[in-house]
């Protein structure tokens, strides 16, 4: 196997070393280096940190193959600097069984990109009327832990309550999209000045407090893990505070997009811009961003929505919801959040990898850099910035918000289980 | 540079007028029947000043208006939209009048043919005539001045610039080098 | 030669709010002159000879496509009418390729009604030529509201003013109303005091952030104001729970006699129809001498012939 030498580089506590890599695992922490290694890599002026896990991807194979592939996506994940991503259940067949999760774990393993964990259907067919074979997935070649309908709410509050308690057994976590189905009947963006103006109909913040404080509820009373997809509102951070308070076990993720855009960007009714939740006001952002940094909101999640061209180049009601992020989440996450001093280096390598990781059970990511560990690196320089241009992704889809903004930041070199899957900015060739 | 040339003043103009208005009468054996209107913006003012000529002379009111072309021009589309002045018919209409036409400077002529177009749209006249301050030649279509006020030989390229007191302070008449413009 | 009064109009008509004081006060001013000109005997200009205008209508409204065919007609512009049902939520042609289409077609401007707010700000983004919104799912509709304001402005107003100081009412269905949205701003554009009278489930959340104060009660309101605006009321959305029946809507917020009685001597009332008579207006006030509902359909023709000119009079496309 190849050595390789990542030279000058920075860990998150400020320290400069050279980062060795022998065998998958990482040699070599320090400055006083002899070289002995195959391959040198300039790393001088980059943060080191732990590759990057992100436990909201939507990689829509199988079914939706003309907007992404497990292949296609895991590529765009590496050259985020993610080394893992939790694929959702949303695919068409519905991940809920345990043919399924194999076959999307089994995909990443062939692209080899990053490690692939699957998510399984809370409910069968994300139909939210009879459990799926939980436990089936759960103790599959897979090892499914976290469990979503996301795309949907388990609304109904019996199907949550034992979704929940039934996961104990094998330390699952229901991963809640929370969206009061009744409340958001056609919903096509936050409500409030904004909607009021563009006469589209209203997303009402209180439609996924409602299903948040219901949820801390739930879990408080069953006693199991919950974990909240992308929170998107202030009250839901509030909600989220009142509950850690109180010790029930909820973690939160919120998403790139909602650190950074508000739903004045939909006066364009360009849909690059609709998603769920919808982009919300300017007071959530600065909510939201306040929770991160607190700890309120444990992880940024991206959910990584890929969409093809022609679902989103239509008026706006008749676009899909959904944003590209992965290439994407570490500059945005540096924008909103180091960049304004909320956050530093550790706290990001928390927020993006090690929590990520915790909250999955993704045994071997998430991992801190250190001797020994497994070599999950992302070199990134935080002095270089770019101007986003959609086609430049290399997701299949092109649907980034981002456009035409500038963001800091470049990942400079990815390693996953020690193979580099990006070199000095470029994706590896095979 | 081509210099600025003042082809009227003051005075010129005002005995142009009253020349023009002592013909207009002569022509048509008198006032009766007679309204005047003017092409916007000078022609406006003109005909008015036309209108008080001639009543004096004659001791009558002079129904005089205002006759806007714009929608009828046939070069709407080399310029951005241009606001519509009121068009404005004394009481009476046009039915069976003797209409003079006025306007400051005769050209291309193609002016005078969307205002036939535009009065055609109001009724009927008896007679249609045209007075104007400056015919300048050049013309690109055939229609012909009955009361001109002064001929001023130009080259197509040049400006001709009229200035009256009721917008621009001061009555006289110009010609500058295309360059000048 | 003279500098006629070149005019700044936005490249298209999507929203009320593309247009500042002055655009608005031309349109109202150039809709007088051509109304003269249309109760000539002789109907017909030539202003837009040449012009393709494409009357694209994915939602049935006959009035308001007759209204826009009749004043391209009278400005001598040849008119397509297409009429294509669902949108592409329905998985019909999308939106964006009969854009194209029309282009390739040669359309000068299209003037569009559509079910979904937003679909003409997607169509200007697709097309090279003017778009004119004719009315955009509960978002604007802004020749509406031109119209509306003319009419009031020839009975409260006059040419060349706005209407400072004047109070109108909106009563009815605002949180569904592109008619709303396109007179509050319009209306305040002018200079008007803007009541919005309706049950609160009909007034959007965010209202706050609009010029206008709200009421619940309509016979609080209509003695003071110098004209009511009734909005067309849906019975379809009782079903939804917005009001309990459409008797009780009617009892609480519906323009009957003893209500006209309320207004002041010569106050208007509007109507952007099609009329529900009984429900949000009864007949008696709605063919009073009072009500101007008749003038505006005729007040229509005008004011979207000042539209389809001064946005297609010109040199539209060049450094427009």
């Amino acid at each position: 196997m190849s050595t390789y030498l990542i030279k000058d580089v920075e860990l998150v506590n400020g320290e400069k070393v050279d980062i060795g890599i022998v065998d998958g695992f990482i040699s070599e922490l320090s400055k006083k280096t002899v070289n002995t290694y195959a391959n040198l890599l300039d790393g001088s002026g980059c943060v080191a940190l732990p590759g990057l896990v992100d436990l909201h991807t939507h990689l829509r194979e199988p079914g939706r193959e003309d907007a992404e592939t497990v292949l296609t996506g895991t590529r765009a994940a590496a050259r985020g600097g993610y080394t893992a991503v939790f694929a959702m259940a949303n695919t068409d067949p519905v991940a809920d069984t345990a043919g399924v999760v194999e076959q999307v774990v089994r995909l990443g393993k062939e692209a080899g990109w990053c490690e692939v964990f699957a998510v399984g259907a809370v409910t069968k067919d994300l139909a939210g009327e009879t459990l799926a074979e939980l436990g089936a997935m759960a103790h599959s070649a897979a090892q499914v832990r976290v469990f979503s309908d996301d795309g949907k709410c388990v609304s109904d509050s019996q199907m949550m309550r034992r979704a929940l308690e039934y996961v104990r057994q094998f330390d699952g976590v229901i991963a809640q999209h929370a969206q009061d189905p009744k409340l958001t009947v056609n919903a096509q963006m936050n409500e409030g000045v904004v909607s009021a103006k563009l006469g589209l109909s209203g997303w009402p913040a209180v439609a996924e407090e409602a299903v948040i404080a219901r949820d801390v509820l739930l879990a408080s009373h069953v006693k199991s893990r919950l974990h909240i997809c992308h929170v998107s509102t202030a009250g839901s951070v509030d909600i989220i505070r009142w509950a850690k308070s109180r010790g029930i076990d909820v973690t939160a993720e919120v998403t790139p997009h909602h650190l950074l855009l508000s739903d004045e960007l939909v006066e364009s009714y360009d849909p690059k811009f609709k998603v769920n939740p919808p982009l919300r006001s300017n007071e959530d952002i600065a909510a939201l961003r306040i929770g991160l940094a607190d700890g309120t909101i444990d992880i940024v999640a991206t959910d990584h929505a890929p969409h093809p061209a022609e679902d989103k180049e239509c008026e706006w009601a008749g676009a899909a919801n959904g944003m590209i992020g992965l290439e994407t989440a570490l500059s945005v996450v540096q924008k909103t959040m180091v960049d304004t001093g909320l956050l530093n280096w550790s706290q990001v390598a928390d927020r993006m990898s090690i929590t990520p990781a915790k909250i999955g059970r993704a045994t071997g990511q998430g991992i801190e850099l250190a001797i020994g560990a497994p070599a999950n690196i992302t070199i990134y320089d935080p002095n270089k910035s770019r101007v986003v241009v959609a086609e430049e992704q290399i997701s299949k889809s092109k649907n980034t918000p981002f456009t035409g903004i500038t963001l800091p930041g470049e990942v400079r070199h990815v390693f996953y289980k020690g193979k580099p899957t990006m070199i000095s900015t470029k994706m590896v060739t095979r | 540079m081509n210099a600025v040339k003042i082809v009227l003043e003051q005075g010129d103009i005002s005995r142009a007028l009253t020349r023009i208005a002592h013909e207009i009468i002569e022509k048509n054996r008198g006032s009766e029947n007679l309204l005047l209107l003017g092409i916007p913006t000078r022609g406006a003012y003109l005909a008015a000043r036309l209108a008080k000529i001639i009543g004096s002379i004659d001791q009558r009111e002079i129904p005089n208006g205002v006759l806007d072309i714009t929608l009828h021009r046939d070069d709407l589309r080399s310029r951005p939209p241009r606001a519509l002045t009121p068009t404005v018919i004394p009481a009476g209409g046009v039915e069976n009048k003797i209409v003079v036409l006025v306007d400051d400077v005769l050209f291309s002529g193609r002016t005078i043919r969307a205002a036939l177009d535009a009065l055609g749209e109001i009724g009927r006249p008896a007679q249609v005539q045209l007075a104007v301050l400056v015919d300048r030649g050049h013309r690109q279509l055939p229609i012909r001045a009955d009361y001109v006020g002064k001929n001023l030989p130009t080259s197509a390229d040049e400006i001709v610039r009229v200035s009256i007191s009721e917008i621009d302070e001061i009555d006289q008449i110009v010609i500058a080098g295309a360059n000048d413009a | 030669m003279t500098p006629e009064k070149l005019i700044e109009l936005p490249r298209h008509l999507l929203s009320i709010g593309d247009l500042n004081h002055n655009q608005a006060l031309l349109i109202l001013d150039t809709a007088e002159e051509l109304a003269r000109i249309s109760d000539a005997p002789i109907k017909k200009l030539p202003t837009l000879r040449g012009r393709t205008i494409v009357n694209l209508f994915f939602e049935d409204s006959t009035r308001t496509r007759i209204s826009f065919e009749a004043a391209a007609k009278r400005l001598s512009a040849d008119v397509i009418n297409f009429s294509a049902k669902g949108s592409s939520v329905s998985k019909g042609e999308s939106l964006k390729d009969t854009a194209l289409t029309l282009q390739a077609m040669g359309a000068d401007a299209v003037v569009l009604r559509h079910p979904e707010s937003g679909a003409a700000n997607r169509l200007a983004g697709w097309t090279n030529g003017v778009v004119i919104n004719a009315g955009d799912g509960t978002h604007e509709h802004p020749t509406q509201a031109l119209l509306d304001a003319f009419t009031i402005r020839r009975h409260l107003g006059s040419v060349g003013s706005d209407l400072e100081g004047k109070h109108i009412a909106i009563v009815g269905d605002v949180l569904h109303s592109r008619v709303a949205r396109s007179n509050v701003l319009l209306l305040n554009l002018l200079g008007a005091k803007i009541t919005l009278v309706a049950p609160p489930t009909l007034i959007p959340v965010g209202v706050e952030s609009w010029p206008v104060n709200i009421s619940y009660n309509i016979d609080e309101v209509l003695p003071e104001v110098d004209a009511v605006m009734m909005l067309r009321v849906q019975s379809e959305r009782m079903k939804n729970s917005f009001f309990p029946s459409t008797r009780e809507y009617s009892r609480l917020f519906g323009l009957n006699l003893d209500r006209m009685n309320l207004l002041p001597k010569g106050a208007l009332i509007l109507h952007p129809g099609p009329m529900n008579r009984g429900l949000e207006i009864s007949a008696e006030c709605a063919d009073s001498v009072q009500s101007v509902i008749l003038e505006q359909v005729a007040n229509g023709v005008s004011v979207r012939m000042a539209v389809l000119y001064l946005l297609l009079g010109g040199n539209i496309g060049v450094g427009a």
